[in-house]
């Protein structure tokens, strides 16, 4: 019975990746293009839950649809795009498009007749998954000692990724006050401060 | 009605080709573009669980969220381009991005 359904689930949700993802490239209008995208990630997601990769699955949730996806939003809604007609490109593109496809094909009818991929004898797992822990945590417990260095790495990929988005968007306006630190501290008492001797009874002008 | 690993490598194998048409079919929108190239991405971390969870290694699944990193990375960086391209030209239609002849 659980069998039953889980395959039940499977077939759903890779349907529902299958068929969002086909919309984000054919559909005209670029808004709906990232938010079936969105739906792509969260059916792939679920497939990843299915699967038994529960961290990977909650990590692609919350990177994709909380960061990535609203990111491209926010770009398609402050840009002005033209409609999106797939196709357009079919007279010039055509022979090589149709190419990629028959290869693609080619591959897919490999790997589901032949089991090539799938030795006699696989080689022993190099971080087999250890016995009465979860996912997350055995996950953890190599993240961030085996695959330290790369863990870094990945930070160190993010902070580039970050200051290049940065300096290719910051420009500087005319007609807009900004802080001058240098300014600032130049500033002497002589033209910052003057004092009045103010007589009593009378005010200043 | 068991589930296989060939079950998750067509899935796997259908995003990919659907991500590549549209790469190559599209020649309207470059944040399409960019979206495809996500998807292609997908599909490989779609191929890296269901090695992982099939061979019992840990390995794969700590692959897909190096990927995912690299992903979130590059479209930061792509449509950051993109946000330059569009003040520098005021339209980002693929049709008229020839200016280096390419």
């Amino acid at each position: 019975m659980a069998e039953i359904i889980t395959g039940l689930a499977f077939y759903l949700f890779a349907a529902a990746t299958i068929a969002s993802a086909l919309m984000v490239v054919t559909s005209r209008n670029a808004v709906h293009s990232v938010l079936f995208l969105i739906l792509a990630f969260f059916s792939a997601s679920a497939l990843f839950v299915l699967r038994g990769a529960e961290f990977v699955a909650m990590i692609l949730v919350i990177v994709y649809v909380g960061a990535v996806a609203v990111l491209f939003l926010f770009v398609v809604m402050m840009l002005h795009v033209g409609e999106n007609r797939l196709f357009q490109g079919v007279k010039r593109f055509g022979v090589v498009g149709v190419l990629v496809g028959l290869a693609v094909l080619a591959e897919l009818v490999l790997v589901v007749t032949t089991r090539a991929f799938r030795p006699e004898n696989p080689a022993p797992a190099t971080n087999p998954q250890p016995e009465g822990v979860n996912v997350t945590e055995a996950l953890g417990q190599i993240l961030y000692t085996d695959y330290f260095l790369l863990f870094q790495m990945s930070g160190l990929v993010l902070l580039v990724a970050m200051i290049g988005a940065i300096t290719l968007t910051l420009r500087s306006r005319d007609g807009v006050k900004r802080q001058s630190i240098p300014q600032q501290i130049e500033r002497s008492r002589q033209e910052a401060v003057a004092l009045r001797k103010v007589e009593s009874g009378k005010g200043i002008g | 009605m068991a589930i296989t690993l060939e079950h998750y490598l067509v899935v796997a194998a259908l995003l990919l080709t659907i991500g590549l048409f549209g790469i190559l079919l599209n020649r309207r929108n470059v944040i399409i573009i960019l979206m495809s190239v996500e998807l292609i991405l997908l599909s490989v971390n779609v191929n890296l669980i269901a090695f992982s969870t099939e061979l019992g290694d840990l390995t794969g699944q700590i692959f897909a969220l190096l990927i995912l990193t690299v992903a979130a990375a590059e479209a930061a960086i792509g449509l950051a381009i993109l946000v330059v391209f569009f003040r520098n030209r005021g339209n980002i239609e693929i049709e008229d991005i020839n200016s280096m002849k390419g």
